[in-house]
């Protein structure tokens, strides 16, 4: 199990994470997923020490990092796939590292076999496709047959095939009960691989839930009505037991009714119509939505999450829970 | 400190699998060898040239070893590569993640670095010595004369010195580039002409490089204010600093 508690970054006056709270648990895949800049990676190098927070702290099974007796044999990384010698042998780039943490050299050539660079074992990283040094990278980070592995954006410059079979890695371990999290600005490739969701923006904690709670939440279908009686629709729309909530530009949506039946009624209301639409508010598009206010919350006064006056009318809920499931854990 | 065992043989690893230790440390050993072969063989030739107190004062050990001045360089590209290959690989982060006792790495990684270049500068001292002395002919020495074995010594200390110093410099600009730009010209260029400039030849004798070389002499200099054991002693206590200065800087910066 990883925890966070409290943790903070800042470079000079730039703060890049903010107050993170938050565990990531056994036996699952933990999608970390945040824009491009959010403070994921910053993160995960706390995770190792390689970063040292400003305030808070990471504890590993309850241990600093630095506290821990061979590391490897605990927790396996993926943060930067050129993360090696790019002069000296796959192998013996591994062996290096087996070395330092008492890791048998048979494991070394098992890690190998496992990411299909066997053929390759002797030759120089330098010469690798940005694959192929990603599968070493994620072979240094099997080497101690850890419980905790971190995989920083491990999809990036992997084919097709490779995507497969990392996905597939990550699941079995998760089933196997190991610890993964698992980095990604994708809320597609999420959605395919995480059972949980920590999700950052400009480095604040914004949602720390289920993946199922995440869709159940965001992927809602709703019928956007525009009208020039208000009054009338309202009427109508309530008299037949629908939802109805308004936004902004005169625009009101009608929630979990299928579109006919809202053309139905409103006909026979003959309530006068400019717009009557279905619409599907995508999962990448309530990840957008909420990353996006972030930014809006960023420039704005130190007020925690204010409400939101449209769209993701979930997020601030998910706010309040994260928390407090940061505090419980 | 119960990995550390663990910790130098996986540094020791890592220094045996990239091929710049064995070109530096071969390079370091030929150049000073072969300079020190042909300095010594003009010096032969030409030792009627000099004048009577150039006569006086020549020194044949300093002589054979002259080739050190350019086999230093290739000393300072050894102790600049073990650590600096870490920076531009990005491999530190890797390291790190597998030692997080940061000193722990450091000093192994220099003690392993230090002992390989100890060997190869004590066999480069007394190689360039016995190929020197053949050149030198009728104003050679041998290893039995007073202080000889003491400068052949001080020459093999002398190398490794200068590799641990670039170690500790590499440490703390945590890159190849920077440091051998700094290191290359320092040595071979900065020192050695201020060392010749009366002004600041009073500064230039306290460089790491111009104390050091006091313990490779078997005639001192009349103008240096220590012997060969004082020069020595400054050197070593450059050489400390600096690797202190890489220690703290690698524990007080984010990897």
């Amino acid at each position: 199990m990883i925890e966070l508690a409290g943790v903070t970054k800042r470079y000079g006056t730039k703060v890049v994470v903010s107050d993170l709270t938050f565990s990531v648990q056994p036996g699952a895949v933990t999608g970390f997923l945040g824009p491009n800049g959010a403070g994921k990676s910053t993160t995960m190098r706390m995770m190792l020490d390689l970063d040292r927070p400003t305030a808070g702290q990471v504890l590993i099974d309850g241990k600093r990092y630095a506290d821990l007796q061979n590391p490897l044999r605990i927790v396996g990384a993926l943060l930067d796939a050129k993360a090696m010698h790019g002069g000296r042998s796959a192998r013996d780039n591994l062996m290096c590292l087996a070395l330092s943490n008492r890791i048998p050299a048979s494991r070394v050539d098992e890690v190998l076999e496992e990411v299909g660079l066997t053929a390759v074992a002797r030759h120089r990283p330098k010469g690798f496709s940005l694959g192929m040094g990603q599968r070493l990278g994620i072979a240094a980070a099997l080497l101690g047959d850890p419980e905790i592995l971190i995989f920083d954006e491990p999809v990036n410059g992997l084919d097709p095939e490779g995507i497969h079979w990392i996905r597939m890695l990550m699941r079995s371990r998760a089933a196997r009960g190991c610890t993964v999290l698992v980095s990604s600005h994708l809320m597609s490739e999420m959605t395919l691989t995480a059972d949980n969701l920590v999700v950052i923006g400009q480095g604040k904690l914004l949602a720390n839930t289920s993946m199922s709670e995440f869709i159940a939440q965001n992927s809602r279908t709703y019928v956007r009505v525009r009208t020039p009686e208000p009054e009338k629709l309202r009427d109508a729309l309530a008299a037949a037991g629908m939802t109805v909530v308004t936004a902004p530009d005169g625009v009101f949506e009608v929630v979990d009714v299928p579109v006919e039946q809202v053309g139905d009624v409103l006909a026979a209301a003959q309530v006068g119509l400019h717009e009557l639409s279905p619409q599907h508010a995508s999962l990448e598009e309530a990840f957008i939505q909420m990353t996006g206010n972030a930014t809006e919350y960023r420039s704005g006064p130190a007020a925690p999450v204010p409400g939101q006056p449209n769209g993701a009318a979930a997020t601030p809920n998910m706010q309040q829970e994260s928390l407090a499931a940061g505090k419980e854990a | 400190m119960a990995d550390a065992s663990a910790v130098l043989r996986s540094e020791w690893l890592k220094i045996r699998t990239v091929r710049s230790t064995a070109w530096t440390l071969a390079s370091a050993f030929g150049i000073t060898v072969v300079f020190g072969a042909l300095l010594s063989a003009l010096t032969n030739t030409g030792f009627h040239n000099l004048t009577k107190s150039q006569q006086l004062t020549f020194d044949p050990v300093s002589t054979s070893f002259s080739g050190g001045l350019l086999g230093q360089l290739a000393m300072i590209a050894f102790g600049v590569l073990v650590v600096g290959s870490e920076y531009t690989t990005g491999m530190i982060r890797t390291s790190l993640a597998a030692v997080p006792r940061r000193g722990t790495l450091y000093l192994c990684k220099v003690a392993v670095a230090t002992v390989a270049a100890l060997a190869v500068a004590l066999v480069t001292s007394f190689v360039s010595f016995f190929v020197g002395q053949a050149a030198l002919g009728s104003h050679s020495t041998t290893l039995g004369a007073p202080n000889v074995l003491r400068a052949l010594i001080g020459g093999g200390l002398y190398m490794t010195l200068i590799a641990v110093f670039a170690m500790g410099v590499a440490t703390m600009l945590r890159s190849s580039i920077l440091a051998m730009g700094i290191l290359m010209p320092f040595f071979f260029l900065v020192t050695e002409i201020l060392a010749a400039v009366p002004g600041a030849k009073t500064v230039a004798h306290y460089f790491p490089d111009q104390a050091g070389r006091a313990m490779t002499r078997v005639v001192q200099d009349s103008g240096t204010p220590y012997g060969p054991w004082g020069g020595l002693a400054i050197m070593v206590l450059w050489v400390v600093a600096v690797v202190v200065g890489g220690y703290v800087v690698l524990q007080k910066r984010d990897a």
